[in-house]
């Protein structure tokens, strides 16, 4: 193995980290910002209800966040911890390709189409 | 219980099992379904949704510390991650469909399955064979550090390894878990890989597996930010001093005493759903 790329390597593993502390952190907030409106409030996880619509969709936890929601700011740290797989992969790619790989750049791609497919599902 | 309280234990309990998870190489998935439904009394469909969320935290923040040790075979990792994301998009959707009984049932079953699978497993001898042709196209050896230095290894079965690799992503989509046993299964018996470069490949696919329910499960209504911020948090924090402890820890005692865990988790799930008490 080259030694770009296992510099390459060793970049994914700090993305991985950088990203899920990051989300972590966002998560934190968010936890904070629930719990000290909604700490004292009883909790209801015994029947699946499903979420409120707009804490299913990008833009409707994004219009959470606008409103200072704790639980749409944990949404947005959830929903950055699942990019930062898509990221993952796309730097695995990127690896491939610089190591002039054309099967793995192919095989790469194909997660990533598959991922992206799965991250925009709407359901039916 | 009212949520901070009913917060910090979940914090506690999340932190136990992403230590366990981490250190068996079998993600904390298969402990923290049981353990958010049998003792904090969460339905199934929350249960798996955070669950799943807190397995993506767990594969990054321990792939991160893998990655840099040079166990993991990236090549063997997205080979593999084809047919594992693909299955994770047929399990999510099976699960939107399932009652949450259903899934209880199922996932007891798997569990039972997974405790006996790696309670069953014994070292096997190198094999004197070469690698398998498609092994060899694919450029899918590697070498991995041991205490006397870069060792190589050679691949086997990659197509049974593929096939199992699908049934891993279905169980991990509809399930809401890594799949760790049946990923390392694929890896390590199968294909023959080193049983480090088995669990780290497997923990490097994990994280890129769930996430692809992950969004499926957003949509669907699975995901409850309140429930999840204290088990993602506890998860992580375990599975991060678990990645520091496993290079110092014999992981066959572990192993072993795991599946007994498992064991009684199992039938607890299948009886509750028999039962009908979930």
């Amino acid at each position: 193995m080259t030694l770009v790329m296992r510099r390459l390597e060793r970049l994914i593993g700090f993305v991985l980290l950088v990203g899920v502390l990051l989300s972590a952190a966002t998560v934190l907030l968010g936890g904070v910002l629930f719990l000290w409106r909604h700490g004292s409030t009883p909790v209801h996880y015994r029947i699946f209800r499903g979420e409120p619509s707009d804490l299913r969709t990008l833009l409707g936890v994004w219009g959470d966040v606008m409103k200072g929601s704790g639980r749409g700011i944990i949404q947005v740290g959830l929903i950055l911890l699942v990019a930062v797989q898509l990221v993952r992969v796309l730097l695995t790619g990127i690896l491939f390709l610089l190591s002039r790989d054309k099967t793995f750049v192919v095989i790469t791609t194909v997660v990533l189409g598959l991922l992206t497919y799965a991250l925009f599902y709407a359901g039916r | 219980m009212v949520n901070t309280i009913f917060g910090l234990c979940l914090l506690v309990g999340s932190l136990f099992a992403g230590l366990i998870g981490s250190l068996t190489g079998l993600g904390g998935g298969v402990l923290l379904v049981p353990m958010l439904v049998l003792l904090f009394h969460v339905s199934v469909r929350y249960a798996v949704g955070t669950s799943l969320i807190s397995v993506i935290a767990t594969s990054s923040g321990a792939a991160s510390a893998y990655l840099t040790e040079g166990y993991t075979n990236l090549r063997i990792g997205m080979f593999l991650q084809m047919a594992a994301t693909a299955g994770a998009i047929v399990g999510a959707i099976i699960a939107g469909l399932l009652h949450g009984t259903t899934i209880a049932i199922i996932f007891g079953l798997v569990l039972l399955y997974s405790s006996y699978l790696s309670l069953r497993r014994k070292e096997e001898a190198e094999s004197p064979r070469p690698s398998a042709r498609l092994a060899k196209q694919l450029r899918l050896e590697g070498s991995y550090p041991t205490a006397g230095g870069w060792k190589g290894y050679r691949v086997y079965n990659v197509s049974g390894g593929f096939s199992l690799m699908l049934a891993a992503g279905t169980l991990s989509g509809l399930l809401g878990i890594g799949s760790g046993a049946v990923k390392v299964l694929a890896m390590d018996q199968l294909m023959r890989l080193p049983y480090k470069v088995s669990t780290t490949t497997s923990n490097f696919m994990i994280g890129i597996t769930a996430a692809a329910s992950a969004g499926i499960y957003l949509h669907a209504g699975f995901i409850d930010p309140g429930l999840t911020m204290p088990v993602m948090l506890g998860v992580l924090g375990g599975a991060f001093i678990g990645a520091k402890l496993l290079m110092r820890v014999p992981t066959k005692p572990l192993r072993i005493f795991f599946s007994l865990v498992i064991f009684v988790m199992a039938v607890e799930m299948i009886y509750s759903g028999l039962t009908g008490r979930l």
